[in-house]
Parts: C-alpha cells; structure tokens; sequence
C-alpha cells in the first residue's frame, strides 16, 4: 500500500478534542481519543462510528496512542473502551497513565455529580480502561504487532506529554499531540531527531502568532497577584488538582522566595500532597534544572505553599488560596467564592477553560451578580481575571520542529482554519513540501513511495566503500553505480557483472575496444603522456583520472603512450560499459591530432 | 569492511585493595602498631616501612591502588563505542576515557549514569578522606620474596591509584543516555539496543545489529524477582553470537536462604544486645535488604531497632531510588499510580527508622546514634569508608556481629587485617545474578549459533572443584572460550550489506530470466553515500556534468553481455551489414577475424572479444559493436 490516510474526527480545523485516525500500511491508529469540554451534548465525544456502524471497533483499530493528559486529548478513552467498545492496546507514558485517571474522575464528578447527566461513564469504567494501557518509555521502540512499530519522544507541554512516532515496513508518521518547543519553568523544550517521516501531523494552536512568550503572562499573572495582595485583597485561583496547579505553585513559590513575600500562600486541593507527590516521583520527566537540583531540594516540596484550612476563609487581611475544582462549579473553590466576591479589593484568576453553565463560565462572560438554587444571590465585585499558561508551539516554534524532523508532508490538526491556512501556506512556500489540514471527517490521502531495501554483496560494497573513502569528502558528489541486479529465490542483491554471472551460473562475455591515434608530438613520450593527462583531467572534472607509467586511465579507460621523439603512438581502449567516455576521450585525442586543440 | 571496535562493559578489578592496609577515619593505635615486615636476608632499604604484618598476613602500608583492564591489548584512542551494562560494569571507565586519545561514544542507561556517578564518587570520596602521604612502590619489584596472597598479585607494576572528582566527571559528560528497547543508530555502520537484565536498577544486556548479523552481549542478568524490571529474553534469542558473562561470583549460595540467614542473624544478635555492621554498596541488594530487613524486624516485635545508613551518597541514593519508577519491577512501578514511592524506604525514613547520614562525623550522627541497631555502610573491602570504623570499634566485643552480603570481596581476606576479631563474622552473599542452572537454561532458551565464554565458565570453581554441574554446557551450538588478556576472532562472515533502491529507479529496471529462479537486470544508477549507508537513485549524471566538456553522460542502461559468439552468424550479420571483407583465422583461444579493407581486427574467445581499429574510424567501430551485441546475450 502506497497511500497513507489521514482522518480528523477531531481536531480537524477546530481545537476542541483531538482524535485522529491514521491508516499507514493496512494498519489503523487511533491519535488521542479526546473530549469537547464545550459541549454537554453527543458533540461531546468523536464520532466513533465513522469507524463502523455495527460490533466492536476493536477489529478496526490496530492501538490507540495517547499523547498527553489533557482531557481534550484522553476525555473519550474509558467511553471508548467501555462504552462503545474497545480491547485493543493503549498506549502512552507512565506519567500520563498515572495522572489522566485522577483528571477523567474529576471531570466524571462534575458532569454526573453536579450536572446530573446520566450516560456517562462510571469510576469503575475509568479504572477498568486504565488496566489497558501500556506504558511507553522516551525513545523505546515498542512492537505493536510484527509489522507496526511506535516510538515516543519527549514533547514539553505537561508532565509526561509525548510526541509519536509511527512506522509501518518503510513509511512513517510524526504525531505531535500538543508541544513546546522553549523550556519553561519545570519542563524541558520538545526533541526529536532527524526521522524523515511521510507526515507530520502536528498541532497548530498558535498558528499565526510568534506569541507574547509564556514568561510575558506569567510576569502578567505575578504582578496582577502582587498588587492585589499589596493592597490588602485576597485572590482565588481555582484549578484542578493536576497540571496548571503545580506550574502555578512553582511560579508563586519562587516569586515569593524572590521578593521575600510574607503573605500566605494556601493549597486548598483535595489530593494535595499526593497529587504533588506525582511530579515528585515523576522528575525524570522534568527539566535539567530540576533534576539536577531534586536531591538537595525538590521542587515541589513548597516552602511558602500551606494547606488550606477552611476556617481561614474569614481570616482578615491578604493571602492567596489554590483550591478546587477549576470552573466553580461546586465544592470549596466556590464557598471561598461566595464569600470573597462582593468585595473589589479581591480578585479571581481563572487559569483554564471553564463549561457552559458553571459559575466560572459566567463570571467571565461579565455577570456581575450570580443566583444560586436556594435564590441566594452573590454580587460579583471582584476583579475576575482569565489567565491561560497553556504551552502549545508557536509558528516559530511548528516551523523549527519541521526543520528538526525533515518531513516528507506536514498536516494541521488542533487549531482554527483560518490561521491553518496561513500557516500551511507559510509552510509549502518555505519547506517546498505539501501541507494539508482535513477538517474533521475528512480525509487526507497522502503518497508515499519509498526506496525499496535491497542487499549488496560485501565485495562491491567494499570496493565502492574504498572508493568513496581515497576520495576527499564531498557530499555532493555522485557517483555513477554500474552494476547488476540479481534476484534470486525472492531475494534482492546488487553485485558487480563477474559476480554476479557467477552467481547465475553463466560466463561473462566482454567486449574491448582498442583505436590507434597517432600524433605529431615532438618529445620525450612522458612529456606527451603528461600532456595528455593535462588535458583529460581538465575535461573530466569529478572524475578519477589517473596517470600511471606512461598510461593515463578513468574507469575502465586506458591510454596509453607509446613511440619515438617525434611519432607517438596512442592507443585507446575501453570496456564496452564506458562506450560513451572512451569514444569521447578518443574523438577528443584525435582533435588535438587534426590540429584543432592546442 | 565496516570497521567498529566496541568495547563491552569496562569493569575494574578491585581485588588488588586486599592487598593494603584498612585506612581508618581516626587514627587507630592497634594498626599504627602493627610492626613492620621484611622478607628474610633482605636489608633492601626502599622497602622499609611498606609492609606490615599483621596476624601472620603481610599487607602493604600505602593508598590503595586498583588495577584497570590490560591496556597493552588495545588502543583506547581505536575505540568507537562503549557499552555499558550496570553501574557495577564501569569502574574503569576514566581510565579508559580520560588522557588516551579516546574518542568513542559512550552508551548508558539513564539509571546506570545516575547511580554509576554516585557509587563512583562515593568510591572517590572514601579514599580522599583518609589521605595516605606516602606511596609503596618497591615492594612490586622483589614480589618473589614476598609470602603469598601478595606474592601472587597480577601485575601489580600496572596498578593505579584512583582517579580524582574532576577525571571523574569529565569521563561520565561523555556518557550519553539510553532508553531501553531504543535502536540506537552507531555511524550508521551498525544498531544497538539496551535491553532489561534484571540484575539491578538500569542495568541491561545489549543486542548489536549488523544488516544481517545479530550479536547478543549478555552481561549480569538475574531471573529473580526482586526491584529491577525483569529481564527481556525475547530480544536476545536467535542470536548469530550470544555472548554470555557476569554469572553469579557464589554459585552455591541461594540469595533467598542467604536472605533468611540473614535476618535471622539481625534479630538474634539484636536480641543478645548486640549490633550488627552489613558493608554495603551505597545502591542495588541494600534496597531490598531495607525492605525484607524492616519487614522481619517488625514481625519480630524489634521494629524500635533504628537502622542507619552511612554513606557520603545516602541521600542521593535513597532520592533517585524513588524516582526511577519505569526502571522497577512492575509491582514497584504500579505504587507510582497510587501515588506512593515505589521503595518502602522513603517511608521508613519519614517514620525515622532509615536514618541516613553522610559520615559518622555528620552533623546530628552523635545525637541520634543508639545501640542496639543495624548499620549499613561501605566499604564492603573493608579497606575504606566507615566499615572500616565500626570493625575496629565494634571488633572485640562478641555480642556484635558483622555480615557480609556483597560477594566481591572474599569475607576472611577482607577481615584480615582486623585479626584477632571477637565479634562474630557471618558470610550471607546475596548474588541475583544468573546461576549455572539458570544460565544453561537461558543459553538453551535462547538458541545462539555460536556462544562465546570465558574460560572460567567451562570448569568447576577452584573452590568448588567436584561440582562438575557449575559449568555452562557445551553441547548443541559452537562454543568459543576467552581468556583474559587474549584477543580472539569471532566467527562472523559479513555476506551481505543493506542499501537502499529509489523506487523511481527500480520501476525502470528490465530483469531477464537467465534461468528458472534467477533473473539479472543491470542497474545504473548514482551512488549516494550518507553516514555509511548507500543509497542508488535515478541515474542523473555527476555533478560536474553541466561544466564537463566532454560529453560522458548516459552511461545509462548500459547492458552486461555473456556466453559466446557464434561466429558463423556474426559473420553472416557483417555480410548482411554491407561488411564482406571479414576473413575468418582460428587462434589459439578462438577465432580472429580480420576487415582487410579497414585495417580492423577482431580477435573472438570464448569469454571476451576484442576490437582493435588501426584507422580511429568510429563510424565502423560503432557499427561492429552493434553488430556484436546482436550476436550475444545480454542482461
Ligand atoms: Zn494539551
């Protein structure tokens, strides 16, 4: 199969989930399996029945690869594997299998819990997908079958995010799920090396933007939360209990140990020591930095950050309280919030996406009064602030990692059309590669041929090996190859012509010629040898022209001097293989003999 | 033809510190008493003062010096690649890497660098903080007077002291990290990968692929279940050359009963009151021996009994322990899901019961040390670190015991210095490695082509010699034996190479059927040669083309001519072609046919023609090879 197919059924010309389904050598790869978070309805999930319409879609997906624990990546795996069905292998990294659980359930709370949708899938459901997965390591190149071969590399973005690689025979395709090509503050900038892949698929959230860099918004989101407490206010941060909750930790952490802040910090996060436990265990997947230092201190072992005790919500002056769930819609973030938002001096800073129909949702959009079910009514005084710390690739960025991967295509998923288009042109006109960008549900079918993997016996290699190897290095350099094909018993084998008649078992006939041209050259004979020489290897650039006791040869090309001081006789002679240079180097001899070349 | 030396583990021989005098942290008075040793008629005065005697053994009052692998077998500058296996596998490796002109890659995992740099600086650190001023040096030269085990020392004049910190480091920056299950490319002349051994955190066996060979390195391996990842035997089966090394050094001791003598000893000498010293390394069987130790304490009621771990690298130890979960066992990686650490011994410092302190002389060592307790500390030669303190403190009370885990050293040797001893002396050698059943089991498994051993294992252990079953089998695959300090030649014949045929280029290609089965097509293409790979592309001339002035293009399609002309037809085809003055003479080997009126000769053998043209007519030579070609067959 030439054709590798690429089909969005998510994150085609949108950002909301991702879930891209590859067919690369009769295999089929499922990229991500993600969640709308802005849909309450069947939006919500891919549409898996693109797949099939009737039975499990385990007999038409060959694995399922999960680039990191964002929801908008991971949301759909325990509907998929439980619900519609799937029993094939999951792939991701440890870090990942180990924190997407604890988001899906918090996720699984808000939507049955507070929301009452039913049809959703249980706790149980989400432990039981867990069981599938498989977990990857950084560069290991994992066997999925005999015939699909995957690899991960290290991507940025969060704790544990990965970029894949995906090979079948001698095509393969890049994933990046989402990425980060600069360094932040606790994880390292994304890598991969030269692979050459048919495609890249990589994500396009800042397709446009050289963006104002993360350290701009997060000097933004200190100083918004310095002058804040200065001032005496207090500011809520309401996050889930993993990911942007460490990063902000850190950030807060050591700008207080900078500025020598005394104002309390709280951690009001249900898993909190736990949850932080994972980026302890998990450091190898942080930046040199941290892991260099972890021995002495670790990182996220928070000297300035207490836990949060609930009666503190009263405590009268400054402080700065961490606390869950994300997009106030229940629990302590949201009694905190009652509490805190008629008064202007205070501020909330919502650091991710918030639902329709949550508190977080509508305080962004402006309301300046919620109700609640018992008719209680809050004024929203506050200052309500949106802060996102994503760490997605900017245009300088997707163009750098094109460059580090050297891709035979490059695809857009996860990013608005718009801005795709004007990347992709941006792309063709710079790379000189196709670029393509499916919106979902369509399919990008991209060629793929490929140099076909055959033998060459050790004598030739040797021998050209030789060659390349008395010649001074130059890249540009080709050399012409004449040889034979032998294909035998279904096995392919380049060998010089005597070898390779021996190995078909018949006798090679060669064929020589040898022309006589005589020349009016007074002198000694080396001096015309060397003259002739001159002459020869001015006209061959690149090509190996020796001189050797009277006899100049290229190839298989000899010429040799023979004769007196004043009649030289030259003779030229060739193999029938080099027909086109020895006649030339013949008619060229014989110019010089009618006088036309000095 | 690719030519690649590589370089398998560089371990170091350690055995030679026997041979030297403990150095204490504290001045110690029975050792400075020790008197001094000459042989008898000797009255050389160099070697005054660089041996001491001591219970009847002689030992050499100096810096201990270690003894690096033979350097006269290779130049280290040669060297393309290192592989190494664990960080027990690469003690050498600044002797190697620092000052020789070496300029190889050196390939480890990430755990095998991490704990491979703390055990080293550990090593670093004992020696440099009981500087010795004076270095015995004459006592090498008349090793014939010397009373054995140092009479028999191997080639003590090539001993070396230990390198410093900063050789240290410069030699593991060249270390570049590994995943497991990752092909590494090397000069694109070959693959490698790193597979689990199971011995101990990071440590692996190596799989080299050539295009058509397939090399197995297998190197301390374990099949037991303990902390690291299990070991993979599927990537090494089916090798062509399975290289099998690092068996167990005790193998008649079971680690498990070894590990229940073990805890029994701890609880009955803590019952007499008495403490026990284990000489450690700071990493590897400690991990379990906190784990199964804490747990028999506890079910012996003795869980009060605080353990301490002495080590200039506790902390770092204990730190990474926990943080390498992809490296560990599969129960020890699922603790990471819960989130817990994956060793019991992050909690058994945070309820105090693991304490872990850089040296004896550490701030809060005095306050917190009680006895009775267990102390873990290196070194396990007894020669350095603060094994060597306990030993002296603790050597004349019997209620005390010491126990030896760590099969390197033999355990009377390493105490010798220290005789007459009260306390007890217990010899618990735990190691995980493969045994002799294991070994032949694992060797059947994996059905090499060829195996390679040591010379060591194909007879019984000295010590051992009527256990004729402590042996790797021979039978059923080619067996080559190694000696130290020789080379030999392993039997891989290189056929066949891989390369690479654009598909543009291969859609053009002709094959002819010379026979059923065979077909031959010949190719003309461009060679394109890029990190010792080939690729043949479309043929497009030489890049020079466009400024040679003479036309040589399109030697393309150029075809390969075989059998043998008839010359009756050729002459036929001449006549047809308007060439009728062809006389026909036979030669010695065939037939020469001569174009009187063109001064033309044509000399036909069975397996080459020739054409020679007297007058450079190529209008006529031109039209005899046309004519040729017609008359032969072609590919
Ligand atoms: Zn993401």
């Amino acid at each position: 199969m030439q054709e590798i197919e690429v089909t969005p059924l998510g994150a085609g010309q949108d950002v909301g989930r991702s879930c891209i389904l590859l067919s690369i050598g009769g295999k089929n790869v499922m990229l991500d399996c993600g969640m709308h978070m802005g849909y309450n309805d069947d939006r919500r999930f891919p549409d898996f029945s693109y797949i099939t319409q009737d039975g499990p879609i385990t007999n038409f997906i060959d694995c399922v690869i999960i680039s990191h624990f964002h929801l908008d990546h991971c949301g759909a795996l325990p509907y998929m594997t439980e619900m519609v069905g799937y029993s094939g292998p999951i792939y991701m990294t440890q870090p990942t299998k180990a924190i997407a659980p604890i988001l899906l359930e918090d996720m699984r709370k808000v939507a049955v819990e507070r929301k009452g949708e039913s049809n959703f899938f249980t706790s149980q459901n989400i432990k039981d997908c867990m069981k599938k997965v498989i977990t990857v390591g950084l560069h290991e190149s994992v066997m999925v079958d005999s015939q699909l071969e995957i690899k991960a590399y290290y991507a940025g973005h969060v704790l544990g995010a990965a970029m894949f690689w995906i090979r079948v025979g001698s095509q393969s395709v890049v994933y990046t799920g989402d990425y980060n090509m600069t360094p932040d503050r606790h994880l390292g900038a994304a890598w991969i090396d030269k692979c050459r892949p048919d495609i890249l698929i990589t994500e396009s959230t800042y397709a446009t933007t050289i963006r104002d860099s993360k350290r701009c918004r997060e000097r933004d989101f200190l100083k918004k939360v310095h002058e804040c407490v200065d001032r005496g206010g207090k500011v809520l941060i309401p996050v889930f209990a993993l990911g942007r909750a460490q990063e902000l930790c850190i950030l807060l952490e050591t700008y207080w140990e900078r500025m020598n802040l005394k104002v309390p910090v709280y951690f009001a996060v249900g898993l909190t020591e736990k949850a932080n436990n994972y980026y302890k265990m998990f450091i190898t997947w942080t930046n040199q930095k941290i892991r260099k230092t972890f021995v002495q201190r670790n990182m996220f072992d928070f000297k300035h950050i207490k836990p949060f005790d609930k009666q503190y919500i009263d405590n009268p002056g400054a402080m700065v309280v961490f606390a869950t769930p994300g997009m106030l819609h229940a629990g302590l973030s949201l009694q905190i919030f009652k509490k805190w938002a008629p008064n202007e001096n205070n501020m909330v800073i919502m650091p991710g996406f918030c639902v329709v129909g949550t508190v977080g949702h509508k305080i962004l959009n402006g309301a300046t009064k919620v109700e609640f079910e018992n008719r209680q009514v809050v004024d929203v005084k506050m200052s309500v602030q949106y802060m996102s710390f994503s760490a997605h690739a900017d245009a300088k960025g997707i163009m750098q990692l094109i460059q580090y991967c050297e891709p035979k295509n490059v695809l857009l998923v996860h990013g608005e059309a718009s801005k795709m288009a004007f990347l992709k042109e941006k792309i063709q006109s710079e790379f000189k590669i196709d670029c393509f960008m499916p919106a979902n549900g369509e399919t990008a079918v991209i060629k793929a041929t490929h140099p076909i993997s055959i033998d060459m016996s050790a004598k030739l290699f040797k021998s050209e090996m030789d060659h390349q190897n008395s010649q001074p290095p130059d890249p540009k350099r080709r050399r012409i190859l004449n040889a034979v094909l032998v294909v035998k018993d279904s096995s392919m084998t380049v060998m010089d012509a005597d070898e390779a008649c021996e190995e078909a078992g018949i006798s090679r006939h060669t064929v020589r010629f040898t022309s006589i041209v005589r020349l009016q050259d007074p002198g000694p004979v080396a001096k015309t040898a060397e003259h002739l020489f001159g002459l020869i290897s001015s006209r061959l650039v690149d090509w190996n022209v020796q001189l050797n006791d009277l006899a100049i040869s290229v190839e298989s090309v000899l010429v040799k001097v023979e004769g007196t001081e004043e009649e030289k006789n030259v003779l030229v002679s060739w193999a029938n293989q080099d027909e086109e240079l020895g006649s030339s180097i013949l008619t060229l001899i014989q110019t010089i003999d009618d006088g036309e070349v000095p | 033809m690719k030519e690649m030396t590589i370089m398998l583990d560089c371990g170091l021989s350690a055995q030679s510190i026997l041979n030297f005098l403990p150095l204490p942290l504290v001045p110690s008075p029975r050792l400075g008493s020790l008197s001094n040793w000459l042989p008898r008629d000797c009255n050389d005065p160099q070697l005054e003062g660089e041996l001491k005697e001591c219970h009847g053994r002689v030992f050499v009052d100096s810096a201990p010096e270690f003894c690096p692998p033979l350097g006269k077998l290779i130049d280290y500058s040669e060297i393309d690649v290192i592989l190494i296996s664990n960080y027990t596998a690469m003690l050498a490796l600044p002797y190697i890497t620092e000052g020789t002109g070496f300029h190889g890659i050196v390939y480890a995992t990430e755990p095998t660098l991490q704990i491979g740099k703390f055990y080293l600086e550990e090593l670093v650190q004992y020696l440099e903080q009981t500087p010795k001023a004076a270095l015995a040096s004459r006592w090498k030269e008349l090793l014939h007077l010397l009373p054995p085990p140092l009479s028999e020392s191997f080639k003590p004049r090539c001993w070396k002291q230990l390198y410093n910190l900063t050789t240290l480091s410069s030699s593991l920056a060249r270390i570049q990290t590994v995943g497991y299950n990752e092909k590494l490319d090397v000069y694109g002349a070959l693959k490698v990968t790193a597979v689990s051994s199971g011995y101990c955190l990071g440590s692996s066996n190596w799989v080299i692929n050539l295009d058509h060979e397939k090399v197995a390195y297998v190197s301390g391996s374990s099949t037991l279940t303990t902390h690291p990842r299990p070991m993979d035997q599927n990537a090494l089966k089916n090798a062509d050359l399975l290289i099998l090394s690092g068996l167990t050094q005790v193998p008649s001791s079971n680690p498990d009963s070894m590990l229940g003598e073990l805890c029994m000893t701890v609880v009955s000498t803590l019952r007499g009151n008495g403490s026990v010293l284990i000489p450690c390394y700071p990493s590897g069987v400690i991990y379990d021996l906190f784990e199964c130790l804490s747990a028999h304490l506890d079910s012996s009621s003795l869980s009060q009994i605080p353990m301490f771990f002495i080590s200039p690298v506790a902390d770092t130890s204990l730190a990474y322990s926990n943080i390498l979960a992809e490296w560990l066992s599969e129960v020890k990686q699922n603790r990471v899901f819960m989130p817990e650490e994956p060793f019991p011994h992050a909690y058994l410092v945070k309820m105090g019961r693991l304490k872990h302190f850089t040296h004896i002389y550490a701030n809060g060592f005095n306050t917190e040390f009680r006895m009775p307790c267990v102390v873990f500390c290196g070194h396990p030669s007894l020669r350095f670190g603060a094994s060597v303190h306990f030993v002296e403190l603790w050597g004349s009370n019997p209620a005390h015991t010491i126990i030896f885990t760590e099969p390197d050293f033999a355990y009377l040797d390493a105490l010798a210095p220290f005789q007459p001893l009260a306390m007890k002396a217990v010899h618990c050698p735990i190691d995980t490695s493969l045994n002799f059943v294991q070994a032949n089991k694992l060797v059947r498994e994996l059905k090499p082509a060829n195996l390679v051993l040591p010379d060591c294992y194909t007879v019984p252990p000295p010590s051992l010699p009527h256990r004729t079953d402590l042996v790797i089998q021979q039978a059923d695959h080619k067996v080559l034996v190694m000696k130290r300090g020789e080379v030999i030649s392993l039997p891989l014949k290189k056929k066949k190479v891989k390369v690479k045929l654009s598909a543009e280029l291969a859609s053009c290609l002709t094959p002819t059927q010379i026979k059923p089965g065979v077909m031959l097509s010949s190719l003309t293409g461009n060679l394109v040669v890029r990190d010792n790979h080939f690729d043949i592309k479309m043929f497009e001339g030489s890049e020079g083309d466009s400024n040679q002035l003479l036309p040589v293009k399109s030697s393309q399609n150029s075809q390969f001519e075989w059998g043998t002309v008839n010359v009756d037809l050729f002459v036929q085809r001449l006549n047809e072609e308007g060439i009728t003055d062809a006389k026909v003479e036979p030669s010695p080997s065939g037939y020469i046919i001569h174009l009187q009126n063109q001064d033309t000769v044509i000399q036909i053998d069975d397996r080459s023609t020739h054409i020679f043209c007297e007058e450079p007519d190529q209008k006529l030579r031109k039209h005899l090879r046309k004519v040729l070609s017609e008359c032969l067959n072609k590919f």
